[in-house]
């Protein structure tokens, strides 16, 4: 007993340092190993703040680029209206029904006030959060496209898993039919996606158009994603498809989270059947 | 003493937010951001009781964790330079026992601090950028990005010692 008193003084300082290196390193395991990590992630309070309060004075020199991609959405939002009233003037007649019209999505603004993109886990913090009605595993949009998905939220601040993370898979298909893959990413390129799980017989070319699939209950159909830059095959499969995105991962500003209203109902069925 | 624990607190604070708000943006060629917070292990006074210097550096590095998102990467790294400061401090020195108290960074000639803050940096960048990366595929760009990193995190914290740090 004495022996094990003195010994455990003796070398105090290396049980302390071993006992401190043996958490950081669990914490390190267990933040790659879950898509959220419990304890150690930007969306406290402190964290939050800072970066949101920094972030704020930042802001005002990129005014004009977000300026233009406002103008840019407002655009392509105006093409859609047009082409669809063009679809209901041919129309014979026409519905005034509520009951038949019912709202699968809400659409929340948030502010990026803290965004990585050169590590291999990359994450972003919004300044938006359970205050705001923001839950955990809600896609995240720019108006070029997709973000990520929240992983982590406190009552006012939200991190989000970017799709430049190595645990980020999300349900895609290509724009001109409807075979289906999953967009990962495989840490080297910051602008570049990998498109996977495509079968043979998808034909792609070079500049095909990639949109998210609506498998998920995160993302509804049909936001942007990016374009095919490069392709490989090899055994008559698809070795590997590269996707230049379309959002410049290195900036972004604004962006919108995409609540899913029938989430639960999807949820409660698919767990019915289990 | 009072004085030192208000001086070191600051410090701290500061070395976080200096770390996080300006130099985690600095993507110096693309990807190189120096983690210059690790300047609080080479200011951190050297004495016999090292059990308070291994808490602080841990939490110093949890900090940075909590901001960067990297679970304990950096809390890990920056535990284990505190702990092997003294050790490596010895070998520089060629010594097996020195006065704690007299001892000052500025008293080392030139060659000795450059060895003594770069063997420090780089063990920490490679554990740091080792537990980010997390694969063996990715042994080339952690070497890559480590060495790069710490020549100018080196670079940075030799220009603040020579700066801030006042001759005795």
């Amino acid at each position: 007993m004495q022996q094990i008193i003195s010994f455990l003084i003796k070398n105090k300082y290396f049980l302390l340092f071993l006992f401190l290196e043996i958490i950081a390193i669990s914490l390190t395991i267990q933040s790659h190993s879950y898509h959220k990590s419990k304890f150690v992630n930007s969306a406290n309070l402190i964290t939050g703040s800072i970066y949101s309060n920094f972030n704020s004075v930042g802001n005002y020199f990129h005014l004009k680029e977000y300026n233009a991609q406002l103008a840019e959405e407002n655009v392509r939002l105006k093409n859609i209206i047009a082409k669809n009233n063009n679809q209901e003037s041919s129309k014979p007649f026409t519905k005034l029904d509520s009951l038949i019209y019912q709202q699968k999505y809400t659409f929340i603004s948030a502010k990026v006030s803290r965004n990585d993109y050169t590590k291999s886990n990359n994450f972003l913090t919004l300044d938006r959060g359970r205050n705001d009605s923001i839950q955990e595993e809600l896609g995240v949009i720019t108006s070029r496209g997709i973000v990520g998905v929240t992983t982590n939220v406190s009552s006012k601040y939200t991190r989000v898993m970017s799709v430049l993370n190595e645990n980020s898979r999300i349900n895609a298909r290509l724009i001109n039919n409807t075979h289906f893959g999953t967009i990962t990413w495989d840490g080297k390129d910051y602008n570049t996606l990998q498109f996977e799980d495509l079968p043979r017989q998808a034909n792609i070319k070079l500049g095909d158009t990639i949109i998210t699939g609506g498998k998920s209950t995160i993302f509804p159909e049909g936001i942007l994603i990016g374009t095919i830059n490069k392709f490989e095959i090899e055994d008559n499969k698809y070795k590997i498809i590269n996707v230049y995105l379309f959002n410049d991962m290195s900036a972004i500003g604004h962006v919108n989270v995409i609540i899913n209203l029938d989430k639960q109902e999807i949820r409660a069925l698919e767990n019915n059947n289990e | 003493m009072n004085n030192s624990i208000f001086k070191y607190s600051i410090l701290f604070v500061f070395l976080i937010l200096i770390q996080v708000l300006i130099l985690n943006n600095v993507y110096f060629l693309g990807y190189i951001n120096p983690l210059v917070y690790i300047l609080f292990i080479f200011l951190y006074p050297i004495n016999k009781e090292k059990g308070l210097l291994l808490i602080i550096s841990f939490l110093l590095g949890l900090s940075i964790d909590f901001f960067s998102n990297s679970g304990g990467s950096n809390a890990a790294a920056t535990l284990l330079i505190a702990y092997l400061r003294l050790p490596i401090l010895h070998i520089i020195q060629n010594k097996t026992e020195f006065d704690y108290l007299l001892f000052d960074i500025k008293k080392l000639n030139f060659l000795q601090i450059l060895v003594y803050i770069f063997s420090l940096t780089i063990i920490h960048h490679i554990i740091v950028f080792t537990l980010e990366y997390y694969k063996l595929q990715g042994v080339t760009q952690i070497a890559l990005s480590s060495f790069l990193t710490s020549l100018l995190t080196t670079l940075l914290i030799g220009f603040s010692i020579a700066l801030f740090v006042k001759n005795k």
